[in-house]
C-alpha cells in the first residue's frame, strides 16, 4: 500500500455504472410504461412488428430495470461508498482498478447482449433468468470479479472494522453468485434432442416441480439479494452521510442483518403456494416470511430513527426526503409482502394484478428512490459540482410519489377485484364470470398504471437530465461537502 | 430448526447489550465509520472500545 499523503478517492468505476444506470433506467422504465399501456389498450401491441408484442418486452422490462438499472446501481454505489467505509483509494491499487474497468467492459457487453437476445425472443423462458446460458457465463465472469475488487479493497483497506453496508454488499455478493449458478443449470437443446435443437436454447437441469422450486428459490431471493441487500447497503451509508446524523442503533443494525440472512433464504416457496410443491414446503414459505417483517422494520425503522430530532433536513433537503420515503415504502412492501404469503389472502392474490402492485411499490418507492437519491448524494462528489437544481428534485419526487400510489393503489383494487372474480361462484357452484369479464372490468385500472408509468418516466427523465446538468454545468465546487449535498 | 434459529437470535441480543455493558465492547461507535470517512481520517478500527472509554466507564 502507498502513502495515502496525496491520495485522492478514484470514482471512475462508479461514474462509469452510474452512466449506464441512467440508461438503463429510463429504457427500462420505458419499456415498462409501454406495456402498461399495452394491457390497457392491446393495439399498442403492433407497434414494431414482433419486437414490440408484450410477451417479447415484458421480460425485457423486468431484465433491463433489475440487471441494466439497479445492479449498475449496485455497483456505482458500491465502488463509491466501500473505498469511503474502508477508507481506501482504488488509485492505490493498479490491480484492483483494472479489475473495476474490466468488470465494467464485460457489464456493458452483457447488458447489450441481454437486450438484443431478449428482443429476438432467445429466452430460458425462467422468470428473472430469461438470459441464455453463454451470458450466464459471462455473469459468473462479472461476478467474480466483482468480488475480487470487492475482497480486494476490503484486503487493502485502512479502516479494520466493516462498517454496516460493506456487510449487506458482501451478502449481495454471496447470495446471488450461490443462487444464480444453482438456477441456471441447463443444457442446451442441441444436445439432447439429437441435433434438433439448438446451441441457443437451453432447458433446465432440474424438471417440474423441483425445477419451480428452484426457480423461485432464486426468483424470490433475486428480490432478497438484488432489490433489498444492496439497498439496505446504501440507505445505511447515503443517509447518516446525508444527514450528517449516524446510525440510530448500530446493534439494531447488525441484529437486522443476521436476521435478514437466516430468514430471507427460507421464504422463496411462498410463491408456489396452491401449487405441486409439498404442503409443509409452502407453510415454510409461508411462515419465514411472516417472520421477514422483524429484520425488515429493524432496519426501515432504524432509519427512520437516525433522523430523530432532525427531521426538519426532510423539508429542507429534498435528497433526505427520498431517503425516508424509500425506507418508509420498504416498511410498506414488507408488511405487504407477508400478507400476500399467508395461504388464505394468497389464496385470492396468487396470479393478480395485486402482485405486480407489491413488486412496483417495493421497486418503485424503495430500490428507485434509494438508487436515485444515492446518485444524486454522490454526484457533487464525483464530479466536484453542485446539484444542477433543487427544485426539479423536489418537482421529480412529488410526481414520482404520485405515480408509485397511483400505482399500487390501482393494482390493489384490480388485484382484490380479479380474485374476488375468479372465485366467484353462483348457488349452484358454477363459476359467475368469465375471464373476459374480469379484463372489461379492470381496463381502467390498467389506464391507471400505464399514467403512473407516464409519471414514473417523466420523473426518470427529470433526474436524467438534472444529473447531466450536473456532470456537465453546474457550479463547480472548490472542496468536497461534508454531509448535505450542495444544489443550486 | 425454527426454535435453534430463535434461540440464536436471543442470544445474540443478549451477547450484543452484555458485551457492551461490560465495556469488552463499543458497537455504536462503528456508526462514525459513515460520517467521518475521509481517506486521512483516523479509523475507528474495531468495535474494542477506546482505552479512554474504558477510562471514563470505570470512574
Amino acid at each position: 500500500m502507498q502513502s495515502n499523503a496525496a491520495l485522492e478517492y478514484d470514482y471512475s468505476v462508479a461514474k462509469l455504472y452510474t452512466y449506464t444506470a441512467i440508461l438503463f433506467g429510463f429504457v427500462g422504465m420505458l419499456i415498462g410504461t409501454l406495456i402498461a399501456a399495452q394491457l390497457a389498450f392491446p393495439e399498442l401491441n403492433y407497434l414494431f412488428g414482433e419486437y414490440g408484442t408484450f410477451s417479447r418486452l415484458r421480460p425485457l422490462h423486468t431484465n433491463v430495470v433489475i440487471y441494466g438499472f439497479t445492479v449498475s446501481g449496485v455497483f456505482a454505489t458500491f465502488y463509491y461508498s466501500a473505498q469511503r467505509v474502508l477508507k481506501v483509494s482504488m488509485a492505490e491499487s493498479k490491480f484492483i482498478m483494472f479489475v473495476g474497468k474490466l468488470q465494467f467492459a464485460l457489464y456493458l457487453i452483457a447488458a447489450t447482449a441481454m437486450v438484443v437476445t431478449e428482443l429476438m425472443g432467445i429466452t430460458q423462458s425462467k422468470e428473472y433468468a430469461q438470459m441464455e446460458w453463454p451470458l450466464d457465463l459471462l455473469i459468473v465472469v462479472i461476478w467474480v470479479l466483482w468480488g475480487v475488487a470487492m475482497f480486494g479493497l476490503i484486503g487493502i483497506r485502512r479502516e479494520k472494522a466493516l462498517y454496516i453496508s460493506m456487510w449487506y454488499f458482501i451478502a449481495c455478493f454471496l447470495g446471488v453468485a450461490m443462487l444464480y449458478l444453482f438456477n441456471n443449470m441447463a443444457i442446451p437443446t442441441y444436445f439432447t434432442s439429437g441435433n434438433l435443437g439448438s446451441m441457443m436454447h437451453s432447458v433446465s437441469m432440474y424438471s417440474g416441480t423441483n425445477d419451480a422450486l428452484v426457480q423461485w428459490w432464486w426468483g424470490h431471493n433475486a428480490v432478497a439479494f438484488v432489490f433489498t441487500v444492496p439497498i439496505v447497503a446504501m440507505i445505511y451509508y447515503f443517509l447518516p452521510k446525508e444527514s450528517g446524523q449516524a446510525v440510530y442503533s448500530y446493534k439494531l443494525s447488525l441484529l437486522s442483518f443476521w436476521g435478514l440472512m437466516f430468514v430471507y433464504l427460507w421464504a422463496g416457496s411462498h410463491h408456489l403456494l396452491w401449487s405441486t410443491v409439498p404442503d409443509w414446503m409452502q407453510t415454510m414459505g409461508s411462515v419465514f416470511s411472516v417472520v421477514l417483517i422483524l429484520p425488515s422494520w429493524g432496519s426501515a425503522i432504524n432509519m427512520l430513527l437516525t433522523m430523530k430530532g432532525e427531521w426538519n433536513q426532510l423539508t429542507e433537503n429534498p435528497l433526505i426526503k427520498f431517503m425516508v420515503l424509500a425506507s418508509t415504502f420498504y416498511m410498506l412492501s414488507t408488511l405487504e409482502g407477508p400478507i400476500q404469503a399467508i395461504k388464505s389472502v394468497n389464496a385470492i392474490a396468487h396470479f393478480t394484478d395485486w402482485i405486480p402492485g407489491h413488486v412496483h411499490d417495493g421497486v418503485l418507492g424503495w430500490v428507485a428512490f434509494m438508487i436515485m437519491a444515492g446518485l444524486f448524494h454522490m454526484a457533487p462528489r464525483m464530479f466536484k459540482r453542485e446539484i444542477y437544481s433543487k427544485k426539479l428534485i423536489e418537482a421529480q419526487f412529488w410526481i414520482q410519489t404520485t405515480a408509485v400510489v397511483l400505482y399500487f393503489t390501482s393494482m390493489w383494487i384490480a388485484g382484490i377485484t380479479q380474485g374476488m372474480m375468479w372465485r366467484a361462484v353462483d348457488e349452484y357452484g358454477n363459476l359467475m364470470y368469465s375471464f373476459i369479464d374480469t379484463v372489461t372490468v379492470l381496463h381502467p385500472y390498467y389506464a391507471i398504471r400505464a399514467l403512473a408509468g407516464v409519471l414514473y418516466v417523466t420523473g426518470f427523465a427529470m433526474f436524467a437530465y438534472n444529473m447531466i446538468k450536473t456532470m456537465t454545468s453546474s457550479r463547480e465546487l472548490s472542496e468536497e461537502p461534508q454531509f448535505r449535498s450542495p444544489m443550486a | 430448526m425454527t426454535i435453534f434459529l430463535v434461540v440464536m437470535l436471543y442470544w445474540y441480543i443478549v451477547y450484543l447489550y452484555r458485551s457492551e455493558k461490560k465495556g469488552e465492547k463499543d458497537y455504536e461507535k462503528l456508526g462514525k465509520i459513515a460520517l467521518d470517512d475521509e481517506l486521512d481520517s483516523t479509523p475507528v478500527n474495531s468495535s474494542d472500545p477506546l482505552p479512554t472509554d474504558n477510562k471514563e466507564q470505570n470512574k
